[in-house]
Parts: structure tokens; sequence; C-alpha cells
């Protein structure tokens, strides 16, 4: 491969996706691949869907969560996805809709991150990657228009305005961002009913925590698309913070605990 | 009509070299130099803001001196290349010794076929992933690539100062010794540069997936002191 040397004019700058088309890959095409089907013909290729993801601002941050089951029609086609993944040091993205094109999408976000943090030897402003992400989002629109609809959720820790932020998108790129919190999927009823209930600004962040894994909790009650606790397996939910030192991912024994706490109150109740 | 006329070949490529190596001789040097627990590289650099050294993936980093809008011009094509190999295999599929080449190509075709050489040279190091994994690639303004084991030295004076690294340079350095003694080896005996001049990275095994970090303010400060 020869090395990517460009001339002035025509230098994608620290664009990675322009970077791609540049060199002659469509980074659309790989979630533009439904090709002209109906949407009936892609939901019969039992194409996996992932389900509910919340985020919620604390006091010096944001918390991101989501479960870990990903669906085919009526199947259960996976247990332990990851739907929440770190975007960089001070961002994450949490993905709901067709399994495949997301994580595809979140892989070239997280690279494009890299890369103008690289080239430019600074990393982009929080709302600079919100906007990128809804780019990404815009081009997956004709593989959505199929059935492949991808929404992420957007959240970080702004360094400049030193406040935690989230945004949610819609299937043409739309993006919104949201005061206090958001949730997404199928499951997104319950649990962002839960968190408007249990949500206060001065939350910290430990009971920030304990309210996105209660609204889990109750999404997978209701909801047959969203995954609970899998105690017997040792599944938790991806629960993840970003504050002013960066992306930290709660561990499976700490989720454990707490999820033990929930199971006790609910059996009282 | 006006007579073409005939230059040597031998000649044309000396003057090229010539000038390319004036241009070298004229910016500060630059260390890069094993440690216990990876690369440090320390360069001589007046500005805190146009880097000499930087990141251009995971285990691998770039160093250059002459002149900068050319080097940086290469960092750049560096991370392109690096990050659309990583995105189309896998990020394990890049190499130091991969970029090298391609540096080595393009270095090398410039040189040759175009009327002014670049004048550069530059320094890709890789961390592996214990310390017989560690390489450095020293590549010349002509394409010309030397690899190098322990430690390496890029720009004005570079023999003098390979010499005192010889002599100075141990196994399993800590990274603040290495630091210490890549100073030491620019400066040389008879002269003492400023802290604010300094500036310093590190390619360490301990930083996780992206190994580079850089080394200053009060991290610096003690490593010198």
């Amino acid at each position: 491969m020869a090395m990517p040397f460009f001339a002035p004019g025509d230098d994608p700058g620290a664009n990675f996706p322009d970077l791609l088309r540049r060199v002659g890959l469509n980074p659309e095409s790989v979630f533009g691949a439904a090709g002209g089907q109906s949407f009936d013909a892609m939901s019969s290729l039992g194409v996996p869907h992932a389900t509910t993801c919340v985020a919620l601002r604390y006091d010096g941050g944001v918390v991101m969560a989501g479960d870990r089951r990903a669906t085919s029609g009526n199947l259960i086609s996976h247990r332990s996805m990851e739907k929440v993944v770190q975007a960089d040091r001070h961002s994450g993205v949490a993905i709901a809709g067709a399994a495949g094109p997301a994580m595809e999408m979140v892989r070239l976000f997280q690279l494009q991150l890299e890369h103008y943090e690289k080239v430019e030897g600074a990393s982009l402003s929080l709302e600079g990657k919100a906007n990128q992400l809804s780019t990404m989002v815009r081009g997956n629109l004709p593989a959505a228009m199929q059935g492949m609809v991808v929404v992420p959720i957007f959240a970080g820790y702004d360094l400049r305005r030193e406040t935690g932020r989230l945004w949610d998108f819609d299937a043409t790129g739309g993006r919104y961002e949201e005061r206090d919190f958001v949730a997404t999927g199928s499951g997104s009823l319950h649990a962002g009913t839960v968190i408007k209930v249990g949500f206060s600004r001065d939350l910290d962040r430990d009971a920030a925590v304990d309210l996105a894994a209660r609204s889990l909790w109750e999404a997978a009650d209701a909801d047959s698309a969203t995954g609970g606790p899998d105690a017997l397996r040792g599944i938790y939910p991806v629960v993840a913070t970003i504050d002013a030192d960066g992306w930290e991912r709660l561990d499976d024994d700490d989720l454990a605990a707490r999820y033990a706490a929930i199971i006790q109150g609910v059996a009282q109740r | 009509m006006s007579m073409p006329f005939y230059v040597a070949p031998e000649q044309m490529m000396k003057d090229r070299a010539d000038y390319a190596r004036k241009g070298i001789a004229r910016g500060r040097a630059l260390v890069a130099l094993r440690y216990a627990d990876g690369i440090a590289i320390v360069a001589e650099n007046a500005s805190e803001t146009l880097r000499k050294v930087s990141e251009i993936y995971d285990r691998i980093a770039f160093a250059g001196v002459g002149k900068y809008n050319e080097f940086d011009q290469l960092r750049v094509a560096g991370v392109r290349a690096a990050d659309l190999k990583g995105f189309q295999y896998s990020r394990d599929d890049v190499d130091a010794r991969s970029l090298a080449n391609s540096y080595a190509q393009m270095l090398g075709n410039i040189f040759t076929h175009e009327m002014k050489p670049m004048e550069v040279e530059i320094l890709v190091a890789e961390v592996g992933l214990d310390s017989a994994g560690d390489q450095m690639f020293h590549i010349l303004y002509d394409g010309t690539v030397v690899d190098e084991r322990d430690y390496a030295a890029i720009g004005g004076d570079a023999e003098a100062i390979r010499l005192r690294l010889a002599d100075t340079w141990v196994d399993s350095l800590d990274l603040a010794s290495a630091i210490k003694v890549g100073i030491a080896a620019i400066a040389g005996p008879d002269r003492e540069i400023p802290a604010s001049d300094i500036e310093a990275a590190e390619l360490s095994r301990g930083n996780g997936r992206r190994c580079f970090g850089r080394v200053d303010g009060a991290v610096l400060d003690a490593a010198i002191a």
C-alpha cells in the first residue's frame, strides 16, 4: 500500500471517513449493504437487534448503561453483547438498532476520533464529536429505510464546560441534546420512566449508577427484548461513568452487589 | 538555441545530498533510547507547540528533525497509512517495519525524482510486547533505512551524540534516568539545555493500548532534577 500523500487541494484533513472515500473505500458501503430489499425481507434475514440503553447526568459526569441481550425476532441471538462502548477517553456511545451496522459505525467513529486527535495534535470538542456521529448516522439512512436502523446515544464529559452532556439521534442524523437523561431501544419506555421518577440534579455518581441499574431491571422485567442480570452466567449490564478523569467501567462484582440489593427490594414489595 | 549541458548523475546526487545534509545539520538533534519498560524519545525543541515527536499508532511513535513542514507532512502520511491499515485489516497488522519501508520508498522517490530533496531525517520507533520486540528505524533524507537496537540519534551533530550515548547508555534504565541520559548526550559536556527546551515522550508498555505519552510539566521537571 502506497503512503497516502495528497496535494493541498484534495487533502482530506483529519477526517478519517473522508480519507476512506479519497482512497476509494466507501465508509457508507458497510452500512448500505441492504441493496433494495424490502423491510420484510430484512426482518426475515434475522439480523440481531440490540435493545435498551440509558444515559443520565450526575453531579460531575454522566452514567451510561445498556443491557446485554440481542434478539432476532422472538429468539435471543446473543446474551453478552456490549452495547455501551468507550468512544475515546472522555466519551462513550450506546447503540440500539441493527447490531452489525451499529458495531461497524462505532468502530469507524472510534477511529475517527483517534485519527483526528493524532493528526491535529488535539482532540475534537465534545460537540464536534456529536456532530461527527450525526454525519455517520445520516450516512446510514439508505440502510435505515430498509430496516437497518441505528440510533445511538452519545455521552461524554465536556472538558471546556466542565460538565457531563448527552445526545440522542434519529435515523436521519438528527441530533438532540438532552438536559438530564435519555433512554433508547425497545425497553426505553420503562427505563426512561424509572429514571424520570428517580432523577434529581444533585445525584452523586453512586446514586446515578444505582438508578441506571434499576431502570434496566424494570425494562427487562416488562420488555421481552431486554435482558436482565444473568447471575447464572455472571453476565451483568455494561455500566460506565465518564467524568473529568475519563471513562470508567464498573466491574461485575460491583454490579452483582447492586443487583442483589435491587432483587431484595423487589422481593419485599 | 541553448545547449542543454550535461551534469553527471553522481554530481547531481552529491549536490542534492549536500543540500539536504546542510539543512538537517542546522536543526537541533533528537535521541531515542530503550529503557526498562519501553522507548524514551528526547528532543531539543524551543517550541512548546510545534512538536518533533508524536504518536503514529498504538505502539508506534514518530520523531523528525530538519524542516518542520516537511517532516510534519510525513508524520500525517504515517498516521493515515497506519489508521487505514488497522481499519482494513486489524490493529495487530500495523507495524513499524512496514511503515519505515513506506517512508523509505517515499523519501527515496523524492530524492531521485524531485527538484529538491526533503531536508529531514526521521525515526520510527515501536515498543514491543516485551523488551526483545522494541524496534527503532532511522530513515535518512535519501531513503536509506538503518535499524537501531538500543539507541539512536538524528539531526545536527548526531555522530558525536551517538558516541556519547555509546558511553552512557546501559540496559534497563528507568524512564527518568533514560531521559537524563538522553539530555546529557544531546547537550554534551560544555552546554546545559534549559528545561523549557526539552521535549520528551515515552512509548511505554504500561500505558495500555496507546503506548505513547508525552513527558512534560512536573513529571519532566522531576526527571531532570
